[in-house]
Order: structure tokens, then sequence, then C-alpha cells
């Protein structure tokens, strides 16, 4: 054996102690983090995979930028909503007094919130911005009650790894991690700009997760279910928009 | 089976296996990019300055091309197909490929000695003179003799480090200063360019100058021998008059 193959062996050893034990190291960290996104398979999963992972992994609990009042967009853009089914009709005449908020699955206190009830339970406001897949953006107030309040109240079993949520549009339905779950900037998000939450921005309670873009923030809150698995709704990829063609994970 | 032009020249290794692996990754994650950047441009071809812009705010310019969107007006009275969830996923996962690749790239240069003997300008071309005299041989189409057929003239150099360290670090910069996520732990990314939609603008300005370094490289390559060109960027041989190729190559 000649000295080149020797080091090259010493290297392709070393090179494989390394990678194994990166190997084992990732393993642990997806372990303990949860490092995969329910749309993890097919042609972009391994794309999807990496920018989740890493995203999580550096922004685990940071904060967004709030910005100062003055930043208040004088017109914040209200996107199309879809049909609204009768039963939000008759709510809206009854000024949502009948609206409530089921939160169910794997908590220790299953609840039904009003809107009065969410604003007992806290009420926080942040000046952040919605900004949308599509590259348009505007800053607004949110006022609302913070996510983590809701499931202390609920009591999040330890086996819960996602938060699904659902709308009274059938066709809108989403999940969060519990990294932005328990984000105190994630909203149940009753009111905007000093005054209640206007239909046209998800009136009377949407979900605000100023952490991810737009889409994520569902309209119309209706129920929120503390799940183990992604598996079971829809077709198991976390959320609708990867039925549509569009990433659960819209953190980029 | 020796024939007289065999005498004459003789074949050079022109491009290590690894610059030509990572060339045409590179290309092939640029193109996806660039694809799905337009169809993501066309849900909403406006452009902004600062933080917030939407519809109801003044764009510094518009493509006046029709929109995915009916939320955005365009002047045309029809909406093209939505194709924005494929092409950010494919933008993402390409933008990786194209990350790592150039990990691997610049790594690879700096460790191997390609970045100072190939591509950062030789000592006694790091003159403004040096520069004006190869504009000139361009301006009078001289074209390439002696040392230049093996070694990359001082503005190959010039243009290949301004697209490896500037452009490319710009558009990732300005790329992650769109993240909601990215900029909630540094914030800096977005607030250095002056907010999000000033991001969103400086992203598209580095990608055109990116397709115009590409127009100029692809015209560039035809101009000074398409087939040749392509067989080095593939095969990595290069036939070169013997003469030359005796001398110290790269």
């Amino acid at each position: 054996m000649n000295a080149i193959s020797r080091r090259k062996l010493l290297y392709t050893g070393a090179a494989a102690i390394t990678g194994a034990a990166g190997l084992a190291a990732a393993a642990r960290l997806v372990r303990r983090y949860g490092l995969i996104p329910p749309d993890h398979g097919g042609l972009y999963g391994p794309g999807e995979t990496l920018t989740y992972a890493c995203q999580r992994i550096l922004t685990a609990h940071r904060p967004v930028h709030e910005f100062p009042r003055s930043m208040i967009s004088k017109q914040p853009f209200m996107n199309e909503i879809g049909k609204l089914p009768d039963a939000f009709k008759d709510s809206q005449a009854l000024n949502f007094s009948d609206w409530r908020l089921t939160v169910d699955g794997l908590v220790d206190h299953p609840l039904a919130l009003s809107v009065s009830d969410l604003r007992a339970l806290g009420t926080r406001s942040q000046i952040t911005e919605v900004a949308c897949e599509e590259g348009w953006s505007y800053i607004a107030e949110w006022i609302g009650t913070p996510l983590p309040a809701v499931l202390k109240e609920a009591g999040l079993k330890p086996e819960a790894r996602f938060l699904a949520y659902f709308s009274v549009q059938p066709e809108w339905w989403d999940s969060l991690d519990l990294a932005d779950a328990r984000h105190p900037q994630t909203f149940l998000a009753w009111g905007m700009n000093d005054g209640d939450l206007p239909v046209g921005f998800g009136g009377p309670l949407r979900m605000r997760v100023p952490r991810q873009l737009g889409y994520k923030s569902v309209k119309f809150i209706t129920r929120i279910t503390a799940t183990d698995s992604m598996k079971q709704y829809g077709k198991g990829l976390g959320s609708a928009s990867p039925e549509g063609g569009y990433a659960w994970y819209a953190g980029i | 089976m020796p024939t007289a032009t065999q005498a004459e020249r003789t074949t050079i290794l022109r491009h290590t296996l690894l610059v030509r692996v990572t060339h045409w990754i590179t290309f092939l994650a640029f193109i996806a990019l660039l694809v799905t950047g337009i169809e993501i441009l066309i849900s909403h071809p406006r452009f902004y300055w600062g933080e917030v812009g939407n519809v109801n705010t003044h764009p510094i310019f518009t493509f006046h091309i029709p929109s995915s969107r009916d939320t955005v007006p365009t002047g045309y009275g029809y909406v093209l197909p939505d194709q924005n969830g494929w092409s950010r996923y494919l933008h993402f996962e390409a933008a990786w490929v194209l990350v790592l690749t150039g990990l691997v790239y610049v790594g690879w240069s700096v460790f191997s000695g390609h970045l100072r003997r190939n591509l950062f300008p030789s000592r006694e071309e790091r003159s403004l003179g040096a520069y004006a005299r190869r504009i000139g041989q361009y301006l009078r189409r001289t074209g390439s003799t002696g040392d230049e057929l093996h070694r990359y003239n001082v503005l190959q150099r010039s243009s290949y480090m301004v697209v490896i360290f500037v452009l490319f670090p710009l558009i990732i910069w300005t790329g992650l200063a769109m993240s909601p996520s990215f900029t909630s732990t540094f914030p800096l990314t977005s607030s250095l360019l002056g907010g999000r939609q000033s991001a969103r603008t400086l992203h598209l300005f580095v990608t055109i100058a990116l397709v115009l370094f590409l127009v100029v490289h692809v015209t560039m390559v035809a101009l000074s021998g398409f087939r040749a060109r392509m067989r080095a960027m593939i095969t990595g041989k290069a036939e070169l008059p013997a003469e030359v190729a005796s001398k110290e190559l790269p």
C-alpha cells in the first residue's frame, strides 16, 4: 500500500465516520424538533423539507418585527373571499353573537368559545405586516387573543404535535406545528385597527400567523383541533394548500 | 491514425470534472428559478419601494402584461391560469440546489487554487489599462491569441467574479429578505434593503443582471466557436496549437 492510497483510505474512513455521525445527529434533531413537513413527499419534498427544517432550527421562537402606528397602511388591501355559506349570513344577522370556536382533539378540556369568551381569555394587539405569496403586502394592527392562551385554557396534551384549524368555508383548512401554535404573536384575531374585524378581512374571527405568508392566516375560523398527526385530514398533506398545489409551510 | 492537424494541435483538459458538473447543475437550477420566478411575478406584476405595496398603493413601475389574479388591474380583459403553487415549490427547491452547488464550487475553488489561478485577475492585469486594452481588443474583434486560448482574460475573470461573489449573494439575500420567518430572526436582511417591497424589487433587478450575463456569456460562446466551447464544458477537452499548449496550463 503506497502513501497516496493510505491517505485516501484515511480520508475515506474519516469522511464515512463524519457522515454517519452527521446522519445520527440529524436524525436526533429531526425527532426532537419535528423537522419534516406533512407535504414532504414527491418531487418537491426534499427542497420543502430543507427549507422547513432550516427555518425551524434558525427561527424557533423569534417574534416578527412590529411596526410603529404611523406605518399602518391607510388602505389595507382586502383580498377576494370565496362564497360564504348561508349559515354565515344568518350569524352575521345576529352580529355574530352565536359564533363559536370549538377547541377539541388532544386537549384536557374541550371548549366552545364565543368572541367575548376569547376577549376574556386575553387581549393583545400587534402592528405587523401581512405578506401574500403573490408579492403584495400591507401593515395593520391586529387585535385578538394569543393562541397560546387558548391552548393553555384547553390544556394541550403532551402527544399533540399539530394544531389543525377550520373555516366556515370548507375549502379552507390548515394546520400549524407547535412552534407557531405556541408563538406569542399567533393570534385568534377578532379586531383590526381599533375596530371589529371586518368580514372582508376574515371577521368575526380569523387566524393570524405573522411568521408565515398570508394564506396561513385562514379567515372565519370555527374550530381548532389538536392532533398528533395530520394524516387523517384531507389527503394527509397538512392542509388544503398542498391539495391545491401550494406548500403547507409558508414561512418563505 | 495520425493526421496533419494532430501534428500541429494537441488536446488539453480545459475544464475539470467539478467545474463541468457544477456549471451544468447551476445552469439547470438557474433556468428553473428564472421560469418559476417569472410565473410568480405574473401573479402581481407591480413593483414598489419601501416596506409595503399593494394595488391600493403607488407602484414605482408595472409590467404591462396580463396577470394570473383578477385582483390586479392590468387593463386586459382576461386572467392567466395560476401557476404559483408548483412555481414556488420548484423555485425554493432549485434555490437549494443552486446554493449547495455554489458552496461546493466556491469551497473547491478556494482550496484547489482555481479561484486564485483562473478567476482572480492576474497581477499584471490589475490595472484600468489592462481592462481598456481588452475592451479595445473586443471592439476591434481581433479574437483570442496566445495565452488567452487557454486562460480567461481580465474581462472574463472580472465578470465571473462579479456573478459568483456579488450577484449570486445578492439574489440569495434579496430572496431571503422576503421570507417572513427568516426576517423574524434576521430583521436586518430586510431593513438594510429598505423593506420587504424594496427587497422584492431588488430581487428583480439582480435577476435582470444575471439574465444579461447569461445572454452575453452565450453570445461570446457562440462567437468564439459554439461547438468547441460546448465540447469543452461537456467533455472537458479542448484542442490547442501545440506551441501554446506546451506552456503552463491552468
